[in-house]
């Protein structure tokens, strides 16, 4: 590309992305907003009583480890070979 | 020495701030005259939490209540996290600040609880100091609050009491009195919490909390209370003020409800009964 | 007898351990059960800060699943800060590492963008640029422009289609099987999840590192449209300065 491709292909893009932005904004602002938890909130309260939670672990390293992912992983479906494709797409982007 | 001008705390009722509550605070509050914050929950960089702060802290005075600082661990104080305090207390001005005679910290693991210590001259040195540290680089003094007991040290060879009212003699803080925390102690250790006010230092107390708790028992049958923050506060808790309050005057009373948080009228229900709790003691005197 | 708070550190997170033998109940006998009500505090306490940390995450791989495998992450990396809005900084690599989430290769890139999300929450604010204000520069100094971008913005690089995932998980639908990095903006208070191309991704990442914008567009392959990508980072506030 030419310098001067370069910069009328930029200005233009430019341009077309400010043209966008009245539409987009108002998109937004009518967006539903999803929040956010308050995540890792600290306190100074104490855990319900003596429950299990603290006094049991499961050693994955051993044999007693018995849970399987049962979420909606189950249900999400990301292909092993398909995957493959995207690796190589990973690896063709230009650096 | 720290005499820096600052708004102080009303002797009124108070509500630790949750940020679902923002929009009931700013439309009507009352009879809440004073918020308190848990100072680790406001230390990102930006965002709403420091922008509701900012808002808050032009209707109301503010109260800092660390929950993290381990004053009580056995090794140094975190200078990263004193740091932070500073710079929070700093931009927020608030009209106190305080934390907790516990430890949360050692060998550089954080375990999110606060930890019982063994109440020894040994410890009282090490609480005095760092509350020392705390104090100069703060630029204030602060108040130290009771904790919620479960089980005791073999090695202690003093009271609570006795413990909080040397640490605030060497160092010249003030005390946070936390009431549930002396009814479920004192239901835990088996000792009479009209007793434990009578020998806590009421001279020293710039604030008083009150919370909900859980009921469970040990492994013997006897009762074990869990200071879950998470219910009404109970009505032997609510005796237990009204003694206290008859020996030391109206204070700056604080509701703490930190799990299942209910939504603000029931809040404000608490902070009514408060209220006519400090209504009662001004008039009795 | 003395209780370190290295004896009571180490029995409060390791169960199979006694109790410190100097906690004593009210009666004088050593505790147990009041020793665990500390152990339950902290294995709850930190799960929970997890499971409100990685709400995305949780739901891919089910409660059970989730609560066991915080068990196990809290004792290998407990908080190293009091600051609990952080806690989990190391799920990523964690979850990349554990054997029994290998079946869900792409959790480590959903935990990444969760711990995004927190930290774009919790960034410093800072006003964005005005939206015309490239459109008012010289054309023939545009390919030397630098943007600087708002504290808020992340890009989560993804091999997966990792927007849909997370999309499919927050507001439902099916995710598609393209690559799809996430970038995360936060136009006021709220953190925003879009979706980019690999190749917007790219790009986007050589500017915010700090490339000039022609010297940028060339990671993005010879046919790449720079104009969805820049109304985009308009929109959602992203950039906050321009310089030339």
């Amino acid at each position: 590309m030419s310098k001067t491709t370069t910069t009328l292909a930029l200005a233009a893009s430019v341009a077309t992305a400010i043209a966008g932005l009245s539409t987009a904004a108002h998109a937004q602002s009518n967006e539903k907003c999803y929040g956010i938890s308050l995540a890792g909130e600290n306190d100074c309260a104490a855990g319900p009583g003596t429950t299990c939670a603290g006094t049991s672990t499961v050693d994955y390293q051993g044999n007693a480890w018995t849970f399987v992912p049962a979420g909606t992983c189950e249900t999400t479906e990301v292909e092993g070979d398909r995957m493959g494709s995207l690796e190589e797409l990973d690896r063709d982007l230009p650096a | 020495m720290f005499d820096a001008i600052r708004p102080t705390l009303p002797n009124r009722p108070g509500v630790g701030y949750k940020a679902q509550h923002f929009n009931d605070i700013m439309a009507d509050a009352d009879p809440v005259g004073w918020l308190e914050i848990h100072a680790e929950n406001y230390m990102g960089m930006g965002g709403r939490p420091l922008a509701q702060l900012r808002h808050l802290s032009e209707k109301f005075p503010f109260s800092v209540h660390g929950v993290g600082l381990s004053i009580g661990g056995e090794g140094p104080l975190d200078a990263d996290h004193l740091a932070r305090l500073k710079t929070l207390c700093d931009w927020l001005n608030p009209a106190s600040f305080s934390e907790h005679l516990a430890w949360s910290t050692h060998d550089s693991a954080f375990l999110n609880d606060l930890l019982p210590l063994p109440y020894t001259a040994a410890t009282v040195k090490r609480v005095a100091d760092h509350i020392d540290q705390v104090q100069s680089t703060l630029g204030r003094h602060m108040l130290l609050e009771n904790p919620s007991s479960y089980l005791a040290f073999a090695e202690s060879d003093m009271s609570e009491t006795d413990f909080l009212a040397e640490v605030a003699a060497r160092t010249g803080c003030g005390l946070l009195l936390d009431v549930n925390n002396v009814f479920v102690s004192a239901t835990n250790l088996g000792y009479s919490p009209q007793g434990y006010i009578d020998a806590y230092p009421l001279e020293h107390v710039g604030e008083i909390h009150l919370g909900g708790h859980d009921e469970d028992e040990d492994e013997t049958g006897a009762p074990l209370l869990i200071d879950s923050h998470g219910a009404e506060v109970v009505d032997p808790v609510w005796a237990l003020l009204d003694y206290t309050l008859a020996k030391t005057g109206p204070k700056p009373l604080l509701i703490e409800w930190d799990t299942d948080v209910p939504e603000w009228s029931v809040l404000a229900d608490e902070a009514r009964r408060a209220d006519r709790a400090l209504t009662q003691t001004a008039v009795a005197a | 007898m003395i209780t370190t708070q290295t004896d009571f550190r180490t029995a409060l997170l390791d169960p199979n351990s006694p109790p410190p033998e100097g906690v004593r109940n009210p009666d004088g006998v050593q505790a147990t059960k009041r020793f665990d009500v500390y152990r339950n505090n902290v294995a709850v306490s930190l799960t929970e800060a997890l499971e409100t940390a990685f709400p995305v995450v949780r739901k891919l791989v089910g409660d059970d699943f989730f609560r066991a495998m915080a068990g196990v992450y809290l004792r290998a990396h407990p908080p190293t800060s009091p600051v609990m809005m952080f806690y989990g900084e190391e799920m990523p690599a964690f979850l990349a590492g554990f054997g029994p989430a290998q079946s869900v290769p792409y959790l480590p890139d959903v935990a990444a963008l969760e711990l995004a999300l927190r930290h774009s929450y919790h960034a410093a604010d800072a006003a964005p640029v005005a939206p015309d204000a490239l459109g008012q520069l010289a054309p023939d100094t545009l390919p030397h422009v630098t943007f600087a971008f708002a504290p808020a913005v992340r890009i989560i690089p993804s091999r997966f289609p990792l927007h849909s995932i997370w999309w499919a998980n927050t507001h439902g639908g099916k995710n598609t099987q393209n690559a799809e990095p996430a970038l995360v903006t936060r136009p006021e208070f709220d953190p925003q999840v879009d979706v980019l191309t690999p190749e917007q991704a790219a790009v986007c990442t050589a500017l915010m590192g700090g490339e000039p914008l022609g010297q940028a567009l060339r990671h993005g392959g010879a046919d790449f449209d720079l104009g969805p990508l820049l109304g985009l980072l308009l929109a959602r506030g992203a950039i906050t300065s321009l310089k030339t």
